[in-house]
Order: structure tokens, then C-alpha cells, then sequence
């Protein structure tokens, strides 16, 4: 299970980065592994707005649909297009290739976990 | 107790008095007196032999679609049965089963999906089909949604021609109503047909969907490529309705023209036309919107030693996982009906049907050829406009006046459109299929002369 340090988590599973102004939203490796084989991405359309905690899209596995919430508010500026063909991804590179969009906005929020806060959480979870 | 036959009185006082209470009313003593009923006026029990010679008795006096000329349709048609549905049908292994909710154990059940979904695939033109719904009104109604959810939810209006059979646009308006879509209705032009340009104009660039049903309401085929392309022109998704199903063996399915959904009512594929149902829905889409589609999907595979087999390929969106966030509510299906619309299809044929739904469109043709010719009073209310196994029929009196007077003198001429209003003509609608013969085109032309 990794939990790489430079990001950060929401309680629901995603994972956020700070990329200049935006902020890149994926969901991490644990929840990628409870979900099971990724066979299809439902993304929000570009130009899009969400509060916090709003659904983004779903995931769908071989045997259920789950979705993913917006860990930050804002403007959807990109999705991963890619996850189209090739919905793996997010199994495969679940804090790279298998991103999931773009949102403006920023890191800053009380309510997201470091790497540790994140681990924490994740024992807490399963215990 | 045992597991299968009902508490006894024994029984009930054993359970009153374990819940500590005196009598059943006790138990019942939070439903409000004033929506009790106080006693039923019944008569006294009688044995089985009694109840059967007697409702048989009362039975006998309607009159039977079989056994008069009968050119009953709209909406539900009467097709030849052949034996090999109903044996198919009644076997306990198809005939007890449930939906399947451990499905890849019922490989028999699951080929048969699987294969009523290539039927309807084929039928349509549409490259998806699923796994059945109920009929065809709330296929109507799945299609509508269906739209509404394709196109994000962002457009709220439905564009639905008048000429969709009437019961299917109540139907609609139960659900839109409650989602807050708006449903505008298109009239059809002076020849029974839709008017692409009048639907392209209603639709604008602000309805997520187009609903037209071909034949439609009045038996006329319509325009599919023309208004494929309207709806298309704003940017709202097509969708046909089909009531009779059986035009499909010699009309192409909508999915030909471009439209985006095909779905409606599969009854005449093998489903006794009975009261209230069951009947039988089907839908079919384009591969690219499959995950907004209702219901689920049979595919196939190949299990660990490399044999054909069935799997559910999609089911995801279903109630039993998603419950509140899923697709629809229909998670089951209509399976048995589906069983026998895929084993009549199957016996039928490919040219089987084409040779059934052109004998249809044969007889129609030539009970209109000797209506125009018998003319005043009677008339074909659209005359230049082609139509498939049905038309409306204008005379002497409403629709309703004329049904009752003809069935007076032994013919079941139709369906009067007289209570459902319309932009249409009061008249009868007069459905021809191949279980008329030409002795009931001679009766219903006999009985309209006479009533000239």
C-alpha cells in the first residue's frame, strides 16, 4: 500500500496535488485495491463546478459503481481522457497515468490529511 | 409450524400469546378505525366444482376475440402461437425462475437473454439491446429518462409526437411529472404523419429527446430518416416507439435511420394478448450510451476449460447494488416473457416473419382497396399515407357508436378513438393480421354495408 508523502488525502479516498494554480485529483492506491478492476470511468464534463464533497463521477469495477467526490471546490479545467480506453489506468498508475481531472483551486483546506494523517486514518478504517 | 401450510387457530393463540396480546384485532389496533372495512357482504362459501361451472357460465357471455372476426390492435395484436412457446414456456425450470441474482449458475437462463437481446438488436438496427422490460409505455419512459441522463441533465424538455399511442403518454406523464421534465406535444400534419419541420421547430436546441412511434397510433409509418434528423438538429436524442413489434419483419427498426433509442412493446411476439398484461418491453441503444441504459446485459464468454458460456456482463447500475443512485428501478425482468418472444422469434425465422408481417400488410392493403371502393359513408381517414397492418376508419357515428353497432352484427370491428381525443377524426381503428382470414374481411365488409 503505498502513500506517497507530496500529496494529500481526502477521507473519501481521493488524493490531491498542487499543480500551480489547479489542483490534480486521483483516488489513492487503497481504494483503487477495495474497488477491484476498473472497467469503466464516468468523468464530469470540462468547465463543470462543484462543492466540496459533490459527486465528480463514478468508477464502475467488475461488480459495483462507486463514486468519487470533489476533495476541493471548483472549476473542472481538464479530464484524463485517456481513462476512456484504457479505465486500468487507475488500477495500474492510480497517483499517475490514472489521474482523474483538473480543478481550479487550492491544497489549503483543513479538512484534507497529509500522507501520515492519511495512513492514520486508513488504520482506524480497517481496525 | 410447518413451513408451508397456514397458522391454524392453535397456532394463532400460541403467537397472540407469546406477543402478549388477546386477538388479532389487538394486533391490528394502530390501523385508524375509519379505514377499516366492518364486514364483507359475501355470500356463503361454495365448493371448487360450484365456482367453476358458475364463473364458466358467466364467462361464456362475453364474446371472445376468437370467435368472431376480430381487427382488434391498438397496442396489442393477435398473431399466430405456435405450439412449441408455450411447451418451451412451461417447463419448471423457466417457468419458477426469478430474476437471477446468482446468475451465472442459470446458464440456461442467461442464454435465452442473451439471445432475445440479438433478436431485438437485429430487429432495431441498434448495436445494444437488453435484458427486457415491462412493456412498452415504460419503455417509453426509459427512453425518456434515458435521454435525460445522456444529455447530464442539463435539458428538461421532451418533445412527444400525439400520434404515441395515448395510454403510453399518460404513462409518461406520471414520471416527467414528478422529475420535472417538460413534455410538449407535436400534432401530426393533415396526412396522419409528423412533420419533421414542425418537430425540429418544437425542439429547438432545448430538448434533450424526440419521441416518435412508427407505424404510430393511426397506423401510419412515419418519416424515420426526416425526423432523425430533426431531433438530431438540436442536438436531442431520437427515440422510436414501436407497439406492434411484428412490423419490424418488413419495416427497418429505427436504429437504420439514426435513431438513438429503438423500444416499445414485444407482446406480439409470442405473448397471449390477455387482460392487463403481462407484457413484454424491450429497448435498444447505441454502444456509446450503454452505461445509461436501463436493466442489465447477457454476454458471452468462455469459462475455465475454454467452453461457451453466459455471463451478466452489466448489472452495475442495477437497484440491488446501487439502490437509490441506480439507473432505474426495473432490476428485474420479464424473463418468461422474454423466453417466449425469443422462441417464437426463433421458430418464426428470419423469413418467417418477413412472411407473416407481409401478409399482414397484404390483407390490410386489400380491406382498404374494398372499403375505398364501397366509399360514402365510409371512409379511410388518410388515405395517401402508408400504413402497415392498421388504419383509422371514418362512418356513420363515432368510433364508439360504430364498434357497438358492427359488434351487433357479429364483427369486432377495432378500437374507437373516441374517448381518447386527439387531432385525429372520431373513428375505429381496424387492425388486419395474418389470423384474418378472408371470411372475416368479407364479414366486416358485409356488416359495414348493411349498416350504410
Amino acid at each position: 500500500m503505498t502513500i506517497p508523502d507530496d500529496l494529500k488525502y481526502a477521507r473519501s479516498h481521493e488524493w490531491i496535488k498542487a499543480e500551480g494554480d489547479s489542483v490534480v485529483v486521483g483516488i489513492s492506491h487503497y481504494a483503487q485495491d477495495q474497488l477491484g478492476e476498473v472497467v469503466y470511468v464516468e468523468l464530469p464534463e470540462v468547465g463543470a463546478v462543484f462543492n466540496v464533497g459533490d459527486e465528480l463521477g463514478t468508477l464502475e469495477s467488475v461488480k459495483a459503481v462507486s463514486e468519487f467526490l470533489a476533495p476541493v471546490a471548483g472549476e473542472v479545467l481538464e479530464v484524463n481522457t485517456r481513462l476512456e480506453d484504457e479505465p486500468n489506468l487507475v488500477n495500474d498508475d492510480s497517483y499517475g497515468d490514472g489521474w482523474l481531472v483538473k480543478i481550479s483551486g487550492s491544497t489549503e483546506s483543513e479538512e484534507l490529511l497529509d500522507a501520515a494523517g492519511y495512513e492514520e486514518f486508513l488504520e482506524q478504517e480497517s481496525a | 409450524m410447518h413451513p408451508w401450510v397456514g397458522a391454524g387457530p392453535e397456532d394463532r393463540r400460541h403467537i397472540l400469546a407469546e406477543l402478549g396480546l388477546k386477538s388479532i384485532d389487538d394486533l391490528f389496533a394502530s390501523i385508524p378505525a375509519g379505514v377499516c372495512v366492518d364486514g364483507l357482504d359475501l355470500p356463503p362459501a361454495r365448493d371448487e366444482d360450484w365456482i367453476r361451472h358458475t364463473l364458466g357460465d358467466m364467462a361464456s357471455s362475453n364474446v371472445a376475440m376468437d370467435s368472431i372476426p376480430c381487427f382488434l390492435g391498438a397496442g396489442v395484436y393477435r398473431h399466430v402461437q405456435p405450439s412449441i412457446v408455450d411447451a418451451v414456456l412451461s417447463r419448471a425450470e423457466f417457468f419458477t425462475s426469478y430474476t437471477p441474482y446468482q446468475p451465472e449458475i442459470s446458464q440456461g437462463t442467461l442464454q435465452v437473454i442473451f439471445e432475445f437481446q440479438t433478436l431485438i438488436s437485429r430487429l432495431t438496427g441498434l448495436d445494444v439491446a437488453n435484458a427486457s422490460l415491462y412493456d412498452g409505455a415504460t419503455a417509453l419512459v426509459e427512453a425518456v429518462l434515458f435521454s435525460h441522463r445522456v444529455l447530464r441533465g442539463r435539458r428538461d424538455l421532451v418533445v412527444i409526437a400525439e400520434t404515441i399511442h395515448p395510454m403510453y403518454r399518460r404513462v409518461l406523464d406520471t414520471y416527467t411529472e414528478a422529475a420535472g421534465i417538460e413534455v410538449v406535444i407535436v400534432p401530426p400534419g393533415i396526412d396522419g404523419r409528423l412533420d419533421p419541420n414542425s418537430v425540429r421547430e418544437m425542439a429547438g436546441d432545448r430538448a434533450c429527446c424526440v419521441a416518435v412511434q412508427s407505424p404510430n397510433f393511426l397506423g401510419i409509418v412515419e418519416d424515420l430518416p426526416q425526423l432523425a434528423v430533426a431531433a438530431h438538429d438540436g442536438g436531442a436524442i431520437a427515440v422510436e416507439v414501436v407497439t406492434e413489434a411484428v412490423s419490424l419483419g418488413l419495416l427497418a427498426g429505427g436504429g437504420s435511420f439514426g435513431f438513438d433509442v429503438v423500444c416499445g412493446e414485444a407482446q406480439s411476439f409470442g405473448v397471449a394478448p390477455g387482460f392487463g398484461g403481462p407484457h413484454l418491453g424491450f429497448f435498444a441503444c447505441a454502444p456509446k450510451n450503454l452505461r445509461q441504459m436501463p436493466g442489465r446485459l447477457v454476454g458471452e464468454t468462455v469459462d475455465e476449460d475454454g467452453t461457451r458460456a453466459f455471463c451478466l456482463t452489466l448489472s452495475t447500475r442495477e437497484q440491488h447494488i446501487r439502490r437509490a443512485k441506480a439507473t432505474s428501478n426495473i432490476c428485474t425482468n420479464q424473463g418468461l416473457m422474454a423466453l417466449a418472444a425469443t422462441v417464437w422469434l426463433e421458430a418464426m425465422g428470419g423469413s418467417g416473419l418477413r412472411e407473416l408481417a407481409s401478409s399482414c400488410f397484404v390483407r390490410t392493403e386489400e380491406l382498404k382497396r374494398r372499403i375505398t371502393d364501397v366509399g360514402d359513408p365510409w371512409r379511410i381517414a388518410y388515405p395517401q399515407s402508408p400504413t402497415f397492418n392498421e388504419f383509422l376508419l371514418v362512418g356513420p357515428g363515432n368510433g364508439k357508436e360504430l364498434v357497438e353497432r358492427l359488434a351487433s352484427e357479429g364483427v369486432l370491428a377495432g378500437v374507437p378513438t373516441t374517448d381518447w381525443g386527439g387531432s385525429w377524426p372520431d373513428g375505429v381503428l381496424v387492425a388486419v393480421t395474418e389470423r384474418n382470414p378472408v371470411t372475416d374481411l368479407d364479414a366486416l365488409m358485409g356488416a359495414m354495408e348493411r349498416l350504410s
